[in-house]
């Protein structure tokens, strides 16, 4: 932001002659249009990310009392939060949610990508039709799902099980079967946004290796296993660390399916820091909580940036 | 050319793989696509109960929504559209501004710049949810309370990476030379900006319109967190409300789901060559 900033071209005064006023001036006003053009962006995100970030950071270490003025409580939310029950089943269903989530998104989306890739019409109706849940918002899918999953006979999904002689299921009304049927929504809705990636992905496998591979008569199936999917590896790459993001700041399906339930077989740390800190209203839990799942966030944010350098 | 495709299925002619090609293509229609069509159908007849839930209604009838009227939809309909028109005209204003002066401006800071941009992606609402329900309600500095009003749903919404990334992105591949030639005609920066790359970017504004259009009508923490009343309830947000309706049963809930599905569906299928642009620059190119 120095008014002497180094620049390629030569002065700038010279060029524009009519605008003629003090170099210094004119250099400053230089130096000053791209924070200009960026001031509204990044005031923004410092109101609405990095300070709620530093206020997170703070609430942390601190007992929050309403007009009664906060208290440093140093590391006792930390202890607090990582110590109890609660928290360790929140994060345990939080990673089982993303790892199946994301497996049989990637399989499943890899599958649809392979099955319906190419450009005859009626592939292009069948991948618009099958992408319609990822346009669609969480809230009406996970309605949508609750209707699906009505646990008697005669609910939609519970007929269909019926035709194969199974059923009735629970689904999100059992321990037994919430987490499972809150992931099978979660795949249900990532594969085919991952089919999309995929797609995007074979298009550059180079075909001429496909005509190689033909000519040395390999299989279709040894086709795909040493052309397309190393082909496809950045992709993979890319894939697995969204999913993981995506898998953690997992919250709305959750609270609209079972919020947490049944006996908190499906709570996930979103849903709990939320129910700590706005529901029981402590909010240097919920902050000590927000603080540790960030750093996590962080760490594969980091990690995902690295390896799409490498990709490239 | 032969074997065009990973799995060479253009390869497989005739009546059986025509048929085979057939049947996978219902499954798999029916199993992501059936749901929410089941859902639209739900919405036009007089379904009460969960069990009733189908493709294939007896008969077809406008209760559902003369119900759902009368529980206020179209308030929160409105409610929504005016928080995705506003939120996303602020949206792309913001990152126009923003990829222009990260494209196209050579100076100190840009590198510190897109880092701070790509670390925002990594603070959603939902994560934010606790410190954030603290400062809507007391702003720092200015000290305005956003919670209660639908600005609060807004302007959170009008700085988004993502859009931030698309439009730098694409605004670094337009010619220089474009740029050196107007200026050579006097034109100012405000001129350059409006009238040379502005125009040239129309790709761009249809990716960062409809991701930040679908982004913005799929937000629920943070209506979650602004409304205090029902009446500023977002179409998503209402419909756990409407879930509820011991009285009419679900059809109500269906009809609002339906009008929360449609805009973005029907804004989908109209730019689908965009979203997909967004989805794989955003994605795959990073």
């Amino acid at each position: 932001m120095t008014v002497t900033e180094a620049r390629t071209s030569p002065g700038p005064d010279t060029r524009r002659p009519l605008r003629a006023g003090p170099p210094a001036k004119v250099r400053l006003r230089r130096a000053a249009t791209p924070w200009l053009f960026l001031a509204p962006a990044l005031l923004l995100f410092l109101y609405f990310k990095f300070i709620p970030m530093a206020q997170a950071v703070r609430m942390s270490f601190e007992e929050v009392r309403p007009f009664l003025g906060n208290t440093y409580v140093g590391g006792a939310n930390y202890t607090e939060i990582a110590g109890s029950s609660d928290f360790g089943a929140a994060v345990w269903h939080t990673v089982v949610l993303a790892v199946a989530t994301t497996a049989g998104s990637i399989v499943l989306g890899l599958a649809l990508a392979l099955l319906l890739e190419g450009q005859t019409r009626s592939l292009w109706f069948v991948r618009s039709a099958i992408f319609l849940p990822v346009v669609t918002a969480m809230a009406v899918v996970a309605e949508v799902w609750r209707v699906m999953y009505y646990p008697a006979e005669g609910g939609a999904l519970n007929s269909v099980l019926s035709v194969f002689g199974l059923g009735p299921s629970e689904f999100l009304n059992s321990p037994d079967s919430s987490l499972a049927s809150i992931a099978f929504v979660g795949v249900w809705r990532g594969a085919p946004y991952d089919m999309m990636i995929f797609l995007a992905g074979l298009a550059g496998v180079d075909r001429v290796l496909y005509e190689a591979s033909a000519v040395d008569g390999a299989s279709r199936f040894r086709r795909i296993w040493h052309v397309t999917l190393p082909g496809l590896r950045p992709v993979f790459a890319i894939l697995l660390t969204l999913a993981a993001i995506r898998g953690l700041r997992i919250f709305t399906e959750v609270f609209l399916l079972t919020n947490g339930g049944p006996d908190g077989s499906t709570e996930v740390l979103l849903t709990l820091t939320y129910k700590l800190g706005l529901e029981r209203n402590e909010l240097g839990v919920a902050a000590a909580g927000t603080v540790l799942l960030f750093l996590v966030l962080l760490v594969l944010t980091v990690a995902s940036r690295l390896r799409r350098r490498e990709a490239r | 050319m032969r074997n065009e495709t990973a799995l060479g299925l253009r390869e497989a002619r005739g009546p059986w793989a025509r048929a085979a090609r057939f049947v996978l293509y219902t499954v798999l229609f029916v199993i992501f696509a059936g749901p929410l069509l089941a859902l639209m159908v739900g919405a036009f007849t007089p379904t009460v109960d969960p069990t009733q839930f189908t493709l294939f209604p007896d008969r077809l009838s406008l209760d559902n929504l003369e119900r759902a009227i009368d529980r206020g939809v179209l308030d929160y309909l409105l409610n929504s559209f005016i928080v995705v028109g506003f939120g996303l005209a602020l949206q792309v204003l913001v990152s126009v501004f923003a990829g222009y002066a990260l494209a196209r401006k050579r100076f100190r800071g840009s590198a510190a710049v897109l880092v701070i941009v790509l670390a925002t992606m990594t603070l959603p609402e939902e994560v934010l949810a606790v410190p954030l329900s603290v400062l809507l309600a007391d702003l720092p500095v200015v000290h305005i309370s956003l919670v209660g009003s639908l600005a609060g749903m807004i302007v959170p919404v009008a700085a988004w990476g993502f859009s931030i990334l698309v439009m730098t992105e694409f605004m670094k591949e337009i010619p220089r030379e474009l740029e050196e030639s107007a200026k050579l005609d006097g034109a100012g920066e405000f001129r350059i900006f409006w009238q040379v790359v502005l125009p040239l970017c129309r790709p761009a504004l249809g990716v960062i319109g409809i991701f930040g259009f679908t982004m913005i009508w799929d937000q629920y923490m943070l209506p979650l967190l602004v409304a205090t009343d029902p009446a500023q309830y977002t179409l998503p947000l209402a419909l756990r409300s409407m879930r509820s309706d011991d009285q009419v049963g679900i059809g109500v809930l269906l009809v609002g789901a339906f009008l929360a599905m449609l805009p973005s569906v029907l804004a989908f299928l109209a730019l689908q060559r965009s979203f997909i642009r967004g989805l794989t620059s955003g994605a795959v190119k990073g």
